[in-house]
């Protein structure tokens, strides 16, 4: 989706390398991490994302300009974090890892994408409640203070995240979760291997994959081929029930949830014009000269 | 307490537990994924859908009801004809599969398997590796299940059987089958006992696979038994007990069935509904004219109606009462919604429907056999009949 949308910086006090990727109001996915698992085993903290349902054809832009509309608009988890939770699923299965703990920031209803992520497999929940207009206004900056602050109490060696969410496209809370906590992070992850205490981390970047060893405790961003995230089976769906979801506030990680963002205005994209039709290559060339393109 | 139950069911009718919902959407996921893409092609080549039973056998969902103990999900019957509907909704092959596995196959050993039998005939067929089928009809009789003529003759330390079976879904991509045979013609439907028999095994051989009108990726063959000798252990149950096992099968699988005829109905629904949306005629979308309203209508109603009746039936079937007339109500209005769901969509589509781009002549034809098998239509109405004069009787 694409918006064109003008960005005024309030206050900021965070390194300029975030600010720079501002180039789209942060849509509010629901943003959810989860906490690794650590102990001399690695602890993993999933990042549970819960956006618009990729499948959705109609989104409308709301009437005051401000956003888009969520009400009644389908949404499930982001596809990324699927990935990040079968990512630390799977790394509990080969017993490199203790335990896993999936996180939601949001309302209510962002429960049930971590009742998902416990039917994938993950051990405990912890929702971070926030709502209303603190919801309509978090972002990754303050969504990675909350998970630097939950990585510092539940002592977590791994955070894994998915690289974005896919109603903003953002691609930042991985990158400002490590720079909160000083951890390294591999991000754009297409393959995870733990090594004693170092993780080596195969990363998709544009001229091809590069290969990088980093020292745990680290955060890592999910990639599309990092794996295939499996459906939940029926016993696990049924254990998911019996596993324990924590509810806390942002204030009681003593995390200020209010934005340094204010988004003036989101636009839909400019309706389709009709294009041209040619007879030969030889107009076809002759029209692209004449419209400045080549 | 009384009114606390009924209330609780009113809830349940209006909106699944929290738990059945999840399990729905994880197989309308794997449905909408993994089957509605291949379901045409599945069709066409007759193919067992092998690859995606093993997948749904590692989910659990081709044994929903058998307890954890024994390798099953261990979830209760609504869960299992939610799970039914998604799938079918999908492919209705696949859904068919997987109720035969589950509620003909798996239910009667469940119900009345010794703890041996049920470790040697449930626990392989609860992963998807194996699939077993049901073996009642016979090329003499199908609803006079009663008159059966294939033989079981007690020979010393084992049991030899004489017949031919038809009309039996899965037995081409089966490991066993639960046989009814009787020891004694004489005396009728209470001369029928119930066999376990591994396939393939000596003495049973398979006969062609019939062409089909629809439900083409799953086999549905004859069995002909001949000197077909069994363990005196294979039986199921006690001598004698056969029908009554039969009957009570039937009863719980013709949910099964109910359900995979919602899930059909429901695909040619949204076929039909997502068509009135895009197709322009006289001007508009032609869901703006009153004609296509209405019969988009009269299928929701239709398909809604029997859903309700098939999830109350399962929910008395899961509280242990009695559920026979309500499951027979369920198949009967779940078919006949299949069948004329698919119909109306065909028509909403018109011509388009008529050829193999659209999916909706595979539900016209996968919706068919919903009325014939796991008890006819008419069976059906003998069953409610007979179950309203009891309830009336002086």
């Amino acid at each position: 989706m694409h918006r064109s949308s003008e960005v005024k910086h309030l206050a900021s006090d965070f390194n300029t390398r975030a600010c720079e990727c501002f180039g789209q109001p942060p849509v509010q996915p629901f943003e959810s991490h989860c906490p690794v698992l650590t102990d001399r085993t690695v602890r993993v903290q999933l990042k549970v994302l819960k956006v618009k349902d990729g499948s959705v054809f109609f989104i409308r832009v709301k009437p005051d300009r401000t956003g888009v509309v969520t009400d009644g608009v389908k949404h499930s988890m982001n596809p990324f974090c699927e990935i990040a939770v079968e990512e630390a699923v799977k790394l509990k299965e080969k017993k490199l890892v203790k335990e896993v703990v999936a996180v939601s920031c949001g309302p209510q209803q962002v429960q049930e994408t971590i009742r998902t992520a416990l039917a994938m497999g993950a051990d405990r929940g912890i929702h971070v409640e926030v709502s209303g207009k603190d919801y309509e206004t978090l972002g990754p900056l303050q969504v990675s203070k909350i998970f630097a602050a939950l990585a510092k109490k539940e002592q977590a060696d791994l955070i894994i995240l998915g690289k974005q969410a896919i109603d903003d496209d953002c691609n930042q809370t991985g990158q400002m979760t490590a720079a909160l906590l000083d951890w390294p992070q591999g991000t754009f992850a297409s393959e995870v291997t733990l090594e004693a205490d170092k993780l080596k981390v195969v990363r998709e970047i544009d001229g091809g994959l590069e290969t990088i060893k980093i020292n745990l405790p680290a955060v890592v961003t999910a990639d599309l081929r990092l794996n295939t995230p499996r459906y939940a089976t029926l016993p696990n769906i049924m254990k998911a029930k019996k596993k324990k979801i924590t509810n806390v506030k942002p204030a009681d990680l003593g995390v200020d949830v209010s934005s340094r963002l204010e988004v003036l205005k989101v636009d839909e994209p400019p309706q389709r014009q009709s294009g041209v039709k040619v007879e030969t290559v030889h107009d076809l060339v002759e029209k692209l000269k004449e419209a400045g393109r080549i | 307490m009384h009114a606390l139950c009924i209330h609780s069911w009113f809830i349940q009718l209006a909106e699944l537990p929290e738990l059945h919902q999840m399990m729905r959407q994880t197989c309308r996921d794997y449905a909408q994924k993994e089957l509605a893409p291949i379901a045409a092609q599945l069709d066409k080549d007759h193919r067992f859908p092998a690859k995606q039973v093993q997948e749904l056998g590692a989910m659990g969902v081709m044994a929903v009801e058998v307890p954890e103990s024994l390798g099953g999900a261990g979830m209760d019957y609504l869960a299992y004809c939610l799970a039914v509907e998604e799938l079918s909704r999908g492919c209705a092959s696949t859904g068919v599969i997987v109720s035969v596995n589950n509620s003909l196959y798996l239910g009667p050993i469940l119900k009345f398997g010794t703890e041996e039998q049920k470790k040697q005939w449930i626990t392989p067929f609860t992963t998807g590796e194996k699939v077993g089928c049901f073996a009642l009809s016979e090329p003499g009789n199908g609803s006079d299940a009663g008159a059966a003529s294939t033989l079981a003759q007690r020979e010393g330390d084992e049991w030899v059987l004489n017949g031919t079976k038809a009309w039996i879904t899965n037995c081409w991509d089966a490991s066993a089958t639960v046989v009814f045979a009787t020891t004694d013609k004489s005396l009728k439907h209470k001369g029928i006992s119930a066999f376990l028999v591994p396939m393939p095994h000596p003495g049973l051989s398979l006969g062609k696979k019939e062409d089909k009108l629809g439900i083409r990726a799953s086999s549905t063959a004859n069995i002909i038994l001949e000197d077909c000798r069994i363990p005196l252990g294979n039986m199921l149950g006690e001598r004698g007990m056969g029908f009554k096992i039969a009957m009570q099968t039937l009863d719980s699988g013709r949910l099964g069935i109910a359900a995979q005829a919602l899930g059909i109905a429901q695909a040619a629904l949204d076929c039909a509904a997502d068509y009135a949306h895009k197709r322009t005629a006289f001007g508009a979308p032609i869901g703006k004219l009153q004609a296509i309203q209405f019969k988009l209508a009269d299928m929701a109603l239709a398909t809604e109606s029997a859903r309700l009746l098939t999830w109350r039936a399962a929910m008395l079937r899961d509280a242990k009462k009695p559920f026979t007339k309500e499951a027979a109500m369920a198949k009967l209005a779940a078919s006949e919604a299949a069948t004329f769901v698919s119909h109306q969509a065909i028509q909403v589509l018109g011509g388009m429907g008529y050829v193999t781009d659209m999916p909706a002549e595979r539900h016209y034809r996968d919706a068919r056999i919903t009325e014939i098998y796991e008890g006819t239509s008419e069976i059906q109405r003998l069953v409610i009949a007979n179950n309203i004069l009891k309830e009336y009787q002086q």
